[in-house]
């Protein structure tokens, strides 16, 4: 009977989420609503980001690389017609004459990116620690060279504009709950198990007859497959997109947000992308007011410093808070 | 030489060792057995200071006759004052050669005679390792590695050497010959203090012997009357007659 | 497309790599005895350019004093970090060491933007550095033949340091096996501190040199190094100086010869190149060039 009261408690806070969504796109501004989408989106990006980094222990630089793909499918698919003649004089034929809707666009650029992500995972997996975060990056740099490059399909470096501006809360919310859901669900499922063994120490893993290979890529195209959404989302939020949204240092930033949240913690990245996003965007004014730019950086990263001097595994470690938990775990 | 007393250890939160206290007297080859999981690495790390006890005392007795609490001393110190540890698993430096590690050993020492005088007798000690000298150490065998772990310790002209599980993955007759060489190395007045999971050959060397089962001491004595006793035959001796 | 042509891109490459050889020493040298990334390694390399070019255009000072101010000033820099951001992380994860010299970078960058505005400055060498030699074919300024140099001095000293000293051995030891050195007497908080010192001295050198050869220095300026430096460490091998020496040369050389030997419209997909062949590297040898095997823990 418990299980079921817990299944009835995620219904009901998903429904009150919804309320809220509807109050939110009601009454509040639209720098706050736009902020409120950010959120969402760090959200999800932290989140999937911890099914690779945090569960399964690889230390990947590549997810931007993966949102660069989803956000650039989703763009040029959902790119009216009459616009595609202009801008895109390059795309095939059957490409140039559709149009497809924001939700299978949004499918259809996850699925890419978890493509993309096999077809790197395959060769690059088999590295370790930081010559995997080498290789990553590596893939991030390669990816950002060939869109700014294959001119005809992207636009190059002036990336596209002019996107319609599709996402708002009620895309962006039911997005964020999928991902926790099947976080959370991978997690406490015996593949979650599989995962934090090979994360922990690999070579008992194997001798389990654990396929460390599968686990890994498993575990690369699953969260490339969000990091994908992610990229359509901003895209679509962003009503630009252009191989620069999706550098480096948006790498970086993701990679703290799980580390300092704890990586393996669901909880943790949740409230690092939030607390993350927030803050840098209350330091902006006070930036601007005391004209002393940097200023905010600075405290986060005297923030970030702080809390990993106290708790090296990151705020919530590898564990989420109790009434999170499954009944059994 | 050395004197502990109710030493009380923990790792993390496991609680190791539950209020111990031995005696080692100069001269002495003392040998600590017990299973697995008994503390007795637990005890050589804190004496040589790579652990803090919780509560007790480990009280040393100096050349210069003074006593120094090696409870407050950091690590670096101890080695100073004459303690040698040799770790468990040999922890010899795979990437440096043989004399690299045999420098390591003496690192903190700037007398160059002294220095040239101990090489040559741990060379005499152990010839292989002059053979092999300029090769790095991870290529040496387990049981060569046992000696320049050995070695090693010796560089640091030590008063009072430490061992954990010498004889640890090694074939019974490289054991033989490294007890051997223990004994010869305590007959040059080194104290030795042992732990062990071979009893059988530890109890044979040392003149005296501590038994250490679950973090408490349980048996102490004569090491020729340890090897003698009942419950110690039957738990680590094979329950065989000697 | 001469030998000509080819032995001058072979020569700018040379030039090249030794600055990332020399950022990729110190890097590699602290992650080998601590088994941590120090991330803001790069901005020790922005703080040697700053202090140059403070030292040298504003105050004026003789060529050698400035070189010697460069020295200490990377070595105190080291010391800084190491207290600062490595001290209280040792023995947390890896990430999380990476995370904090990430959070250290970052601040150490904005401390430069908020002091010194983001406002790249000009960097001018004196005179008879800019000078235009020719050997043969192949031509470059005497500044860059003076890279060269340094960086194979400095390298050789530092490899000196490392095989024949008491200190390089105390530096080797550590970075085996921790405890095990403690036990032969290495202090090793003096050790670790001498690694970040030496580590440090050899980036803000770089820094020197970088300021030279770029003619342009911004307090953002170490994230291209520092990241570069990162790639040669692992490519090597991480923990490896020889290895860091290496990736760094091969880095450079890398560079230079994508842009240099292939035709032109494939010269924006460089760093793809770059990154592509680093990748291949790795593939090949997923230890780096020299880097020990990974899987001999068992």
């Amino acid at each position: 009977m418990r299980i079921r009261r817990k299944n009835l408690l995620t219904v009901f806070l998903i429904l009150a989420g919804l309320a809220g969504v509807a109050v939110a796109q009601r009454s509040l501004n639209d720098y706050v609503l736009s902020l409120v989408n950010f959120v969402g989106i760090y959200i999800i990006l932290a989140v999937s980001l911890n099914i690779t980094n945090g569960f399964t222990g690889l230390f990947s630089l590549g997810h931007p690389a993966f949102m660069a793909i989803g956000g650039y499918t989703t763009a040029i698919l959902t790119f009216p017609v009459q616009r595609k003649a202009y801008f895109l004089a390059g795309l095939p034929e059957w490409l140039a004459r559709t149009e497809v809707p924001f939700f299978p666009s949004l499918l259809i650029g996850g699925v890419m990116a978890s493509l993309a992500a096999l077809i790197v995972g395959v060769p690059v997996l088999r590295l370790r620690g930081h010559y995997l975060a080498v290789a990553t990056l590596g893939v991030l740099i390669i990816v950002q060279v060939l869109i700014t490059n294959l001119e005809s399909v992207t636009r190059g470096p002036l990336g596209l504009n002019g996107l319609p501006a599709l996402t708002d809360l009620w895309w962006v919310f039911p997005w964020v709950v999928v991902t926790l859901l099947v976080s959370w669900k991978i997690k406490f499922s015996s593949f979650g198990r599989t995962m934090l063994s090979v994360r922990e120490d690999d070579l008992a893993a194997e001798c389990c007859g654990v396929n460390l290979f599968q686990t890994r890529v498993a575990a690369l195209v699953i969260g490339a497959f969000f990091a994908g959404v992610a990229g359509g989302l901003w895209a679509h939020l962003v009503t630009a997109i252009t191989p620069k949204s999706f550098s480096l240092v948006l790498a970086f930033t993701i990679v703290v947000m799980v580390v300092v949240g704890g990586a393996g913690s669901i909880t943790g990245s949740v409230v690092a992308a939030l607390v993350f996003s927030v803050l840098t965007e209350f330091f902006r004014p006070l930036e601007e007011r005391l004209n002393i730019y940097g200023l905010g950086e600075i405290f986060m990263a005297l923030i970030m410093i702080c809390i990993l001097i106290y708790r090296p595994m990151g705020i919530f470690g590898t564990r989420e808070p109790r009434f999170m938990r499954p009944d059994d775990a | 030489m050395l004197r502990i007393e109710n030493l009380e250890v923990y790792r993390g939160r496991t609680y190791v060792l539950k209020g111990i206290s031995l005696e080692v007297g100069r001269g002495e080859i003392v040998a600590l057995i017990g299973a697995n999981g008994a503390g007795k690495t637990t005890t050589l790390k804190t004496i040589s200071g790579l652990l803090r006890p919780h509560r007790g005392q480990i009280a040393y007795r100096t050349e210069t006759d003074q006593e120094l609490a090696l409870d407050r001393l950091p690590a670096e110190e101890i080695v100073r004052q004459g303690v040698s540890h040799c770790p468990e698993g040999r922890g010899v430096f795979a990437g440096l050669t043989v004399r690299e590690n045999l420098v390591a050993g003496a690192y903190l020492r700037r007398d160059k005679q002294g220095l040239r005088e101990d090489f040559q007798r741990v060379c005499e000690l152990f010839p292989i390792l002059e053979q092999r000298a300029s090769q790095t150490a991870g290529s040496l065998s387990g049981g060569e590695q046992a000696m320049l772990a050995i070695g090693r310790a010796l560089m640091a002209r030590p008063r009072l050497l430490i061992l954990d599980e010498p004889s640890l993955g090694l074939a019974p007759l490289i054991v033989a010959r490294i007890f051997a060489l223990l004994a010869e190395i305590n007959a040059r007045g080194v104290t030795i203090l042992l732990v062990e999971q071979n009893a059988v050959t530890a109890l044979d060397l040392s003149h005296r012997a501590y038994v250490l089962e679950t973090g408490r001491v349980t048996l102490s004595g004569a090491s020729s009357a340890i090897a003698c006793d009942e419950a110690v035959r039957r738990a680590y001796l094979g329950g065989q007659p000697r | 497309m001469t030998g000509g042509y080819i032995t001058q891109q072979i020569v700018n490459g040379l030039i090249l790599g030794s600055m990332y050889a020399l950022v990729a020493i110190g890097f590699t040298m602290i992650y080998g005895i601590i088994r941590l990334i120090n991330f803001a390694h790069g901005d020790v390399v922005m703080i040697g350019a700053f202090v140059t070019l403070g030292l040298l255009q504003h105050l004026g000072w003789p060529f050698w004093l400035v070189s010697l101010c460069v020295l200490a000033a990377g070595a105190f820099v080291g010391l800084s970090i190491e207290r600062v951001a490595f001290r209280p992380m040792r023995g947390a994860p890896q990430v999380t060491g990476f995370i904090t010299s990430l959070a250290v970078s970052i601040m150490i960058q904005n401390l430069g933007i908020v002091f010194m505005t983001a406002q790249p400055r000009n960097f001018t060498f004196p005179d008879f550095l800019q000078q235009l030699l020719r050997v043969g074919p192949v031509s470059f300024r005497v500044v860059d033949l003076v890279i060269m140099l340094t960086a194979l001095v400095l390298m050789a000293a530092l490899i000196l340091l490392v095989r024949k000293t008491r200190l390089g051995v105390g530096m080797r030891a550590t970075a085996e096996n921790l405890d095990v050195a403690r036990l032969m007497g290495i202090n090793i908080n003096r050790t670790i501190m001498a690694t970040f010192a030496v580590g440090g001295s050899l980036a803000a050198v770089a820094g020197l040199m970088w300021g030279g050869k770029f003619g342009q220095i911004d307090p953002l300026l170490g994230f291209v190094p520092g990241l570069k430096s990162f790639v040669a460490a692992v490519i090597g091998g991480v923990g490896s100086i020889p290895g860091a020496i290496c990736g760094g040369y091969i880095l450079g050389l890398a560079e230079v010869l994508f842009v240099g030997l292939l035709p032109p419209i494939y010269s924006a997909f460089r760093d793809a190149f770059v990154f592509g062949t680093l990748i291949l590297i790795l593939l090949v040898l997923p230890n780096g060039l020299l880097g020990k095997r990974m899987e001999d823990r068992a």
